[in-house]
């Protein structure tokens, strides 16, 4: 057995105004799962459904921040976690949640709730229970000090096990042709 | 500085000697030698503007933009430096967050030179605060669109439509961080100018911004120019698709 190999690294997953895309693409790593968990063992992450975030060597933050909800998880994780990644487009510079940036918030909530064709009683959500959106979307590293960032709408499996095997190795991230995208 | 008349005059960039002709550039002689200097709003096509300082070299220490500074014999010049890098990386990551870039609806994805060039410089993240700028699209056109969104103010259409088309169809107005490219028809609109899709304006945008209409995604994401190699190791950088 491994009984005596090194203390795994703790790591935690989360995906905030994402589309669980990049965590799908972290699937995407395929077989080479096996090899990460001999590494690591995850906290908090849609994977073990624990619902708050423990210390932690790694924090994985999918998605940016759309809601009050979203800033609050993201402190949580960043008072927790050692290093703090972000992953994909909506992580890192907003995303296509952002692109409702230039519409007022107000006239957005009325176009999808009352305005719309079919909405004629419809009403805007206030339960307390929900958390408020924000005014606009914002990428993460505009409220937390960001480590690290994988960019790629969502980037690749290869991408993702590229930057975890770097840190996990003790070295810096580094992508390079081929695995840094944007789109 | 006497030079053998037999010789070619020639300088040194990063310990290579790049042979030049009088009164060219340091960035056309670099790329006439297959040397890659990072650039945006040169086109070896055009007259250099000058203005996107991505170009920026150290001459015999000093920094200057190398579209617009002539060779000189024997000058020493420095580019693929850590010090000029991380200063393009963080030019390139204000044009990012000045504009709405969202490179995964983008139809120049792949095909974008300010894309490959930030992938060049290993831009990880924009860095900076995003403007989130409100800027609509000009759809008016019946073949065109200009997605203002994600213009870099290279003024490429500008000087393609005024020298080569004859049309004065485009023009940056406004100065500093107001700068922006209008288009010359009194409803603003490109409808309402001679535009045309044979213009050499319509092929030169280095960026998304001015786009033929009804050919989107024509080569899958992914299949596009510099996805096959980066830009440092494509010759002429001006593709465009469609
Ligand atoms: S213009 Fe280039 S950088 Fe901007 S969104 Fe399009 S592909 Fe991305
Ligand atoms: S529309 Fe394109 S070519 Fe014209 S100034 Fe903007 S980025 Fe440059
Ligand atoms: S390429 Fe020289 S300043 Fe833009």
């Amino acid at each position: 057995m491994e009984a005596a190999t090194k203390p795994k690294l703790r790591v935690a997953t989360t995906s905030l105004a994402g589309c669980f895309g990049c965590h799908m693409s972290f699937l995407d790593i395929d077989e080479r799962l096996f090899d990460l968990v001999k590494l690591v063992e995850f906290d908090r992450s849609p994977l073990t459904d624990i619902k708050h975030c423990g210390p932690c060597d790694i924090g994985i933050i999918e998605g940016g921040l759309c809601n009050a909800e979203n800033v609050h998880v993201l402190r949580e994780f960043r008072a927790n976690c050692k290093t703090l990644i972000a992953i994909g487009a909506c992580a890192v510079n907003g995303g296509l949640p952002a692109q409702r940036n230039h519409l007022s918030l107000a006239s957005i909530l009325e176009e999808v709730y009352h305005a719309q064709h079919g909405l004629v009683d419809g009403f805007i959500p206030n339960d307390p229970e929900l958390p408020l959106p924000l005014d606009k979307v914002h990428p993460i590293h505009e409220v937390v000090k960001v480590d690290y960032f994988i960019p790629g709408c969502p980037p690749s499996g290869d991408a993702i096990w590229k930057v975890l095997t770097d840190l996990l190795a003790g070295r810096e991230p580094e992508l390079g042709h081929g695995l840094i995208h944007y789109d | 500085m006497s030079q053998n008349n037999n010789q070619p005059a020639s300088f040194e960039l990063d310990g290579k000697t790049i042979p030049f002709q009088a009164g060219q550039t340091i960035i056309q002689a670099a790329m006439a030698a297959g040397v890659y200097i990072p650039h945006l709003c040169f086109n070896p096509e055009f007259k250099p503007h000058g203005s996107c300082k991505l170009c920026t070299v150290k001459a015999n220490g000093r920094q200057t933009a190398s579209c617009t500074q002539q060779a000189q014999a024997g000058m020493v010049v420095e580019s693929d430096t850590k010090e000029l890098n991380d200063e393009r990386r963080a030019l390139l990551q204000m044009l990012f967050v000045e504009g709405n870039h969202f490179c995964p609806s983008c139809e120049k994805s792949g095909n974008c030179q300010l894309q490959a060039t930030a992938y060049e410089m290993d831009m990880m993240s924009p860095h900076f605060d995003h403007f989130f700028p409100d800027r609509p699209v000009d759809a008016s056109h019946a073949e065109y669109l200009l997605d203002f969104n994600r213009c870099i103010l290279c003024s490429l259409c500008v000087r393609a439509s005024r020298d080569v088309d004859g049309k004065n169809v485009f023009a940056l107005s406004g100065r500093g961080i107001k700068t922006h490219l209008i288009v010359n028809a009194r409803s603003g609109h490109l409808a309402d100018t001679d535009f045309s899709g044979a213009d050499k304006a319509a092929q030169v945008c280095p960026v998304g911004v001015i786009l033929k209409k009804r050919v989107g995604f024509a080569v899958p994401i992914g299949e596009r120019s510099f996805d096959q190699q980066p830009i440092s190791a494509t010759p002429h950088p001006m593709k465009q698709e469609g």
